[in-house]
């Protein structure tokens, strides 16, 4: 962490090391520094160091100034510039800086090393004597003969004439920041500052890496972690044989007090005893093995950019790594991982060092560190810090660098500070033998931290520097902050106001986020068969729909499973329906379905990955109650993995981005890739453009909070929304480009340049980008951009196009002044956001180390499009204390650094503890809402799901004015009239007591006690204003179509969120309104409407008389099928119906038939059809009738009383056709020929009826008796049925009315006819 | 009537090789006096629907059906009106209808020039005296009104009972004041999966959101329940978000196990419905 390595004119941190021990030694010796001069060199040739060919490491891509400078001073494309090496060391940075003219790189650089006399010399012509000098002496490797690039020692001289207060402070950080124009006031300074102007640039890179050496002895690995690997434990206490250093009672400090003290002093140089004590203590630190030397094979910007803490844990791989598909984006854990490799190489080589175990006693009194975790960390006393001005001078220029976001990560410095403030002891290194040996203790060669003390002030110094910045962190952080005792001991003043800061904070929340998970619904106007091409692409879909959320599930079941694998899980069947999207069309549509998925699900605060605000409880248990939420986030930090992945974690996707990540890559469709892209892109433009309801200047800054916090929650779901797109749109369209195989180097990167810089961008962002900060609008569009950016490959970004882009972001960032804070500028915390997601981009490894410092000769070309219009979004106050956090959740390692020291002192330690607050004793799996009012919240969401999204816009936007009108309404009518009677309650008080000098502000308490409780009625009248308000607003803008339900429904939510929202504010601030109001004395006269009762919505139910009390069709078929069934046999001895079931059974048919409520056509039909053959089992007489032994037949007067209710069903309750002329078919008519003897009366009686009553014709009946012949009979069967057919023909064709009652009378007549 | 996994199965080993007729109902509900009869016979039904897939191929060998159709001529040459098929069917443990139909195609084959066409078997099915063979018409007919878990009554009884819950449901909803839109007008706005209500406005039932309600007149078992979660219950949420089953012919306790995922399983009409206050927070 702690190497800044951004010096491209260093080969090697031990080079770095050495000169800057021999800068810091000599820097004040006169003699020294002018041999020094003597060999200038042109220190800040950029080409020097890349071209040595003693840095293997170093490619051209990483090397700062080969890739950059040399493009942008001559405009020329290839790739390090190296063609123009002598040419640039003529004139390295005359195009570039903004020095005057007259100030050739050579006689100022030449300069600045006589400057130690403040006696510039004119001579110019010795200077590029020199020059030529140095273009040789760069020739050399430069691993070889320290003295050679003497880059280094420029900076240092710099800090050296800064440390030795030469010039101000303000000046030193306004030159690095403008160069030398800015000091034309002071022509002294700018004397002395501009003949360092060479130095300029290198400046901030070599002063954060000296920071960041110097820290190396407090600081060697970051916070404690737990000791895993056990070469790393046999290492723990360090270089027991090496030099001689620490404080005299190091040895009783080396080993627990279990161990004899005899036997550790005889073998305490051997590493054996005390590793096996090691292992006994497993949680202890792991303290420092120096690597410098060795660190020249290691990668400084994967170093800076892994995780200080600890490293992300290996049982959560990180798919970025692990990914078959290799995005080559190299994180913390990889680089990590060679360290520790490095660490055991050389903890195995430390025996043979130090072979000699004669001194183990330490010499030197300095503080040494306590080995044991259980063993108190090192105290801090400000009354021993040794060289107070000193470090209040650098901290004021470190400061200063911050504060003009000259550094590329502001909340890494904070970390880095923090680290500092929370060390717990100071560790020797080899380097610090020398300094303290040499003995001078307040001059510049000594370390700057000769101790914790030392640390914990400079520390302490810069946080009082930075504490506007601290001041808007969260309450969790500030709390931590103000309770370090350490901090306390330094500076009460500091700890004071960030007591007030944290007891002023207040937690604002914006967002209120639907649970997540829900399906995308169907929308017939986007998702119907007329929305595709053919009914076979709209089935497939129909298909692909079900199987996407198939998929879906599974993976939510399954994902956290040990040795699953989304591969080998889902990847079949995500790719086989993938290839059945055929058509265009066919992959629009699951784009759509996809990237709806995506923003539903990931959009929310819980998809984003664990929140970090320290004390939540006062943020959720604002609107609504989501306690559902609220649990989701307790599991997922019981879930989720303690460590953050440090304060620059790569990018990554975290819970159900996973998915869709994962989606992506198995899908491998190019198809699908491309559509997707298209969508997300074109929707980041529409998001991008949208028109957020721009803040109105208002009149009063009280009301208009209810519509900011509308206006921040629609601006925050807007960002989050378009970060998400982008982030996506970033990981499809850079994924071809990457891979697991390092960055190009060389010509081969030529190549690959021309090859990539024709290919148009996928969203013209650098266009977007122009157009956002022109418009004030920096503020939503960086956020995501920056997202886009992550995902860039190696390439990308030495492109010219995303070069440009970032040049764009370069500057925006360093105009980007916190402290600056004037009218019409960007809001402190539209900056903060913004300085931190740049501030994370430029430390993804794939973004080019180098950029940061030297990309800042292009910004002059930008400069003049990116004059911000006054009244953009950026000076508006969208961003909250959680959007920031949510947008960039790394800050909260700060809080997670400070928690540490917390449990670390408290003899805890291993990692990080999360203070996790339990919230319920009910178990996680099922969480049920159950409250009715989270019940009901849920309803609303749930409510909007299946309905066209312009309902829920239009809802919530009359919630939104509404609940903003009322409290303007309630402003004009409560307050005002408190306020009258306020003026008038005055006046009473005034002038019967005459005190003219009264104390106003009691005046003003006394009345505000007695007014302000009247505020209560404010929520009361807001109820009834939202009440009276939303519904018909709702209506005038919904379709008149809108069914009376929805329509109501939503009048409903409108009116309950008008009311939520309203009352909300109010019942917050009515108080404070009234005060203010009161105090103000300011009235207002607007009349108060009457109110009305809200309309309520129409009533739907079944208007029919029918009780619907009739027995159920499937339960008559049943019964019938029954009787059908028994007659048709087998059956039983026993088994039959009584005459008076079967009355029944047809008297509810008949009902049935009547209520038909419950009737469909099929159940009709097979009514009518079971009726017809229970006509023609009664005419053939075959029911098996319950009853006497001897009766099992049913008597005739009962069977015609059966068969007349069947022929009154079949006229006047069947609507459908009946199948009568079954009746005559030869089947049924066959029924009569088994009966003995066969009885033909009823089948005439049935005929005569169904003519009679028009149920059939006699034609028609003629017709089936006709063919009745053709079937085969037996011979006497056909005899009758022939004399039935000539009987029913001899019937008169017109019924009458004589011979049916003749008929009732002579009921055998019948039989007597068929017997004849 | 919710039953648990134990007393479903204890139930589903008694069914087990019972033919479908008349009579083993009847036996059955003897068994089980305290289960209602309509879920009993759904039961019956599902269980023996079970058991003829399981079987169904080894009916339809040409062996096979050669062998029954010899049996049945040989029955009918000895006694017509005996119940040849019906006992066929019985003794070779598949359904009556299914073997009347195996029968007839095989009587039409022999019969006719062409091979008949499912229509005309079916119809032929629907009306036996459409057969052109008067025994067989008998002995066909016999099968279909016996047989109490195939043939096209079975199969109307089935439509009715579910169109009659449907019925109900909707009466139920109507009387509950709560708004819908029926598969019907789903499907004329043109959507692709229709649930029988959806509704205009989400109720919350036992804490759970509900946008959509199927009725299953049918007993709810793990066969079939997994089958409708494929087709059906999941496609509805897909879309439409969480919503209610109503099987009311209850079902396997057990498999009311997606409620938090949005699949609410319920026997009868929901009692405690939540609605989206009228009143205001």
């Amino acid at each position: 962490l702690r190497r800044y390595k951004v010096l491209g004119s260093s080969n090697s941190d031990s080079d770095l090391f050495s000169r800057l021990a021999q800068i810091l030694q000599n820097g004040s010796q006169k003699s020294r520094s002018t041999t020094q001069c003597k060999t200038p060199g042109s220190p800040h040739n950029p080409k020097t160091p890349p071209k040595s060919p003693g840095a293997p490491r170093r490619s051209p891509s990483a090397s700062p100034r080969s890739s950059s400078l040399p493009r942008t001073s001559s405009s020329s494309p290839s790739r390090a510039g190296r063609p123009h090496h002598d040419q640039r060391s003529s004139s390295p940075h005359l195009g570039r800086s903004k020095s005057p003219p007259s100030h050739s790189g050579s006689s100022s650089s030449r300069r600045s090393c006589q400057q130690e006399h403040c006696k510039p010399s004119k001579n110019g012509l010795k200077g590029s004597g020199s020059l030529h000098h140095h273009s040789a002496s760069t020739k050399n490797p430069p691993g070889k003969k320290p003295q050679s690039p003497q880059s280094c020692i420029r900076p240092a001289a710099a800090r050296a004439q800064f440390e030795s207060r030469q010039v101000s402070v303000a000046a030193v950080v306004r030159w690095i920041e403008r160069s030398t124009q800015s000091l034309e006031g002071n022509p002294g300074e700018a004397a002395v500052l501009s003949a360092l102007q060479p130095l300029r640039k290198e400046f901030v890179p070599f002063l954060l890496n000296f920071l960041r050496e110097q820290s190396s002895r407090i600081l060697p690995q970051g916070p404690p972690t737990p000791a895993k690997a056990p070469g790393a434990s046999a290492a723990l206490p360090g270089r027991p044989g090496g030099p001689p250093r620490g404080s005299r009672g190091a040895r009783s400090q080396l080993f627990p007090p279990t161990e004899p003290q005899g036997a550790a002093a005889a073998e305490a140089p051997l590493a054996r005893p005390v590793a096996t004590l090691s292992r006994t203590k497993p949680s202890r630190r792991i303290n420092p093995t120096p690597v410098s030397e060795e660190r020249s094979l290691s990668k400084p910007k994967t170093c800076f950019t892994s995780p200080p803490i600890s490293c992300v844990p290996s049982s959560q791989p990180s798919a970025l790594d692990t990914s078959p598909w290799g995005l080559g984006l190299s994180p913390g854990c990889r680089s990590l991982q060679e360290e520790r490799e490095m660490l055991r190489k050389e903890r195995s080589k430390q025996p043979q060092q130090s072979p000699n175990p004669t001194c183990p006693t330490p010499e030197l009194g300095s503080s040494l560190p306590s080995r044991a975790g259980s063993l108190p960390d090192e105290p801090a006393d400000p009354a021993r810090v040794s060289s107070r001005p000193r470090l209040e001078l650098v901290a004021l220029v470190y400061s200063s660098c911050i504060a003009e976001n000259l550094v590329p990560n502001l909340f890494l410095e904070l970390f880095f500070v923090l680290q500092l403030l929370t060390a717990r002891r100071m560790v020797p290194t080899k380097d610090s033998d020398l300094e303290l040996s040499l003995g001078g203790v307040d001059s510049l060669e000594s370390p700057l931290f000769q101790s914790i003390h030392d640390c914990v002030f400079f520390a302490v110094q810069v946080l009082e520097h930075q504490f506007q910045v601290l001041s808007y962190l969260d309450k969790g952080t500030l709390k931590l902050l103000a309770e370090n005792e350490r901090l306390l001991c330094f500076s009460p003043a500091l700890q004071g106001r960030l007591r007030a800061a944290y007891e002023g904070s207040v937690a604002k929340v914006s967002l209120v986020m639907p649970p997540s998970a829900q399906a995308v619904s169907f929308q017939p106007e986007t998702d119907n068969r007329a929305n595709f091409s053919s009914d076979r692409a709209f089935h497939t879909f129909k298909k692909q729909r079900d199987v996407f959320y198939e998929v879906l599930r599974e993976w939510e079941d399954r994902h956290e499973e040990p040795g699953w694998d989304f591969e080998k899980g889902l990847g079949s069947r995500i790719r086989a329906m993938m290839g059945q999207l055929s058509t265009a069309c066919s992959h629009g549509h699951f784009v759509r379905l996809f990237q709806k998925q995506l923003l539903q699900m990931c959009q929310s605060l819980g998809g984003a990955g664990g929140t970090v605000l320290g004390e939540a409880p006062d943020v959720l248990s604002m609107l609504g109650a989501d306690k559902l939420g609220r649990l989701r986030r307790l599991q997922e930090r019981l879930v989720a993995p303690q460590s953050g992945g440090g304060p620059c974690p790569p990018p990554t996707f975290p819970g159900c981005q996973g998915f869709f990540r994962d989606f992506i890559l198995s899908a491998s469709s190019f198809q699908f890739n491309q559509h997707l892209m298209d969508s997300l892109s074109l929707k980041i433009r529409e998001l991008n453009g949208l028109a957020l309801p721009q803040h109105e200047p208002s009149d009063e800054d009280g009301e208009s909070d209810v519509d900011w916090q509308g206006e921040r929650r629609q601006f925050a779901v807007v960002l989050l929304s378009l970060r998400l797109l982008a982030k996506f749109l970033g990981f499809v369209a850079f994924l071809p480009y990457r891979g697991p195989e390092p960055p190009p180097t060389g010509e081969l990167q030529d190549s690959i340049l021309a090859l990539r810089s024709q290919v148009p961008p996928v969203l013209d962002v650098r266009t977007l980008l122009q157009q956002g900060l022109r418009a004030g609008r920096a503020v939503l569009t960086v956020p995501w951009l920056v997202e886009f950016l992550s995902f860039a490959d190696h390439v990308a970004p030495l492109l010219d196009y995303y070069r440009s882009v970032f040049a764009l972001l370069l500057h925006l960032h360093r105009s980007l002044v916190l402290s600056q804070d004037s009218e019409g500028e960007m809001c402190f915390m539209n900056k903060l956001l913004l300085l931190a997601v740049l501030g994370w981009l430029f430390q993804i490894p794939t973004i080019p180390e180098d950029l940061f410092f030297l990309e800042e000769g292009q910004l002059d070309a930008f400069e003049a499009d990116t004059v911000a219009s006054e009244h953009g979004l950026d000076s508006v106050p969208v961003v909250d204390q959680q959007l920031l956090y949510t947008c960039c959740p790394y800050i909260g390692e700060l809080r997670k650094l400070l928690a540490s020291w917390v449990s670390g002192s408290s003899g805890r330690s291993g990692g990080f503890v999360r203070k996790i607050t339990p919230t319920t004793t009910t178990g996680l799996g099922a969480q049920p809402p159950q409250t009715s009012q989270g019940l009901q919240t849920q309803l609303a969401q749930a409510f909007f799901h299946n309905q066209p999204p312009s309902l829920r816009r239009t809802v919530e936007f009359v919630a939104e004015r509404i609940g903003s009108n009322c409290v303007k309404h309630i402003k004009a009518t409560l307050v005002a009239d408190l306020v009258h009677k306020a003026e008038s309650l005055l006046q009473e008080q005034l002038v019967p007591q005459g005190q003219e000098e009264g104390d106003p502000v009691q005046l003003l308490e006394i009345l505000c006690s007695q007014l302000c409780p009247h505020g209560t009625q404010a929520l009361t009248q807001g109820r009834e204003f939202c009440q009276r308000k939303s519904p018909g607003a709702v209506r005038a803008l919904l379709p008149e179509e809108t069914p009376a339900a929805v329509l109501s429904s939503a009048e409903n939510i409108a009116v309950g969120l008008a009311t939520e929202k309203a009352c909300a504010w109010l019942s917050a601030n009515i108080t404070a309104l009234i005060r203010r109001e009161v105090k103000a004395a300011v009235s207002r006269t607007l009349r108060a409407q009457g109110p009305e009762p809200a309309a309520r919505g129409e009533r739907r139910g079944c208007s029919r008389a029918c009780e619907h009390h009739a027995p159920l069709p499937s339960h008559l078929i049943s019964e019938i099928k029954d009787v059908l069934s028994l007659a048709a046999g087998p059956r039983d001895p026993d088994e039959g119906v009584s005459p008076e079931h079967l009355e029944h059974l047809l008297g509810q048919l008949g009902q049935t038939l009547q209520c038909r409520q419950f009737l469909c056509p099929p159940a009709e039909q097979h009514l009518a059809k079971c009726s017809v053959e229970l006509a023609s089992l009664l005419v053939a007489d075959q029911i098996p009738i319950l009853g006497p032994p001897a009766q099992h037949r049913l008597e005739r007067g009962q069977a015609r009383r059966l068969l007349h209710m069947l022929l009154s069903l079949w006229k006047d309750a069947f609507q459908g056709p009946v199948p009568l002329q079954l009746l005559l078919s030869p089947r049924n008519v066959g029924l009569l020929a088994d009966t003995r003897p066969r009885e033909w009366d009823l089948l005439l009686f049935l005929l005569r009826e169904l003519v009679e009553k028009g149920l059939m014709g006699r034609m028609e009946i003629e017709t089936c008796l006709g063919s009745l012949h053709e079937a085969q009979w037996p011979g006497d069967f056909s005899e009758e049925l022939t004399t039935l057919f000539n009987l029913f023909l001899a019937e008169p064709h017109l019924p009458e009315p004589q011979l049916r009652a003749c008929e009732l009378v002579q009921p055998n007549r019948g039989t007597l006819l068929a017997q004849s | 009537m919710i039953l648990t996994k134990a007393q479903y199965d204890e139930i589903a080993q008694c069914l087990v090789s019972v033919p479908p007729t008349r009579q083993s109902l009847r036996k059955l509900k003897q068994r089980f006096p305290s289960q209602s009869q309509a879920t009993l016979l759904s039961i019956f039904s599902q269980e023996y629907q079970k058991h003829i897939k399981r079987t169904h191929a080894k009916h339809h060998t040409l062996e096979a059906i050669e062998s029954y159709y010899q049996r049945y001529l040989d029955g009918v040459a000895n006694n017509g009106a005996a119940p040849v098929l019906l006992e066929l069917a019985n003794e070779v443990d598949y359904a009556p209808s299914l073997m009347a139909r195996l029968i007839l195609e095989r009587f039409l084959q022999e019969h006719e020039e062409t091979p008949p066409s499912k229509s005309v078997i079916n119809s032929m099915l629907r009306d036996p005296s459409q057969i052109p063979d008067g025994v067989l018409a008998n002995q066909v007919y016999q099968c279909i009104v016996n047989d109490c878990c195939y043939g096209p009554l079975v199969d109307c009884i089935k439509h009715a009972i579910g169109h009659e819950h449907e019925v109900m449901l909707r009466d139920l909803l109507l009387e509950k004041n709560l708004s819908f839109l029926d598969e019907d007008q789903l499907r004329a706005k043109g959507y692709d999966k229709t649930p029988d209500f959806i509704l205009q406005v989400p109720v919350a039932v036992e804490g759970h959101i509900i946008h959509w309600i199927e009725s299953k007149a049918s007993f709810g078992d793990e066969c079939s329940h997994h089958a409708y979660l494929h087709d059906q219950f999941w496609s509805y949420w897909n879309r439409f978000g969480p919503g209610l089953v109503i099987y009311w012919y209850g079902f396997i306790q057990e498999l009311d196990c997606n409620r938090e995922r949005g699949i609410l399983l319920k026997a009868c009409f929901p009692t405690d419905i939540v609605t989206l206050c009228h009143s205001i927070a």
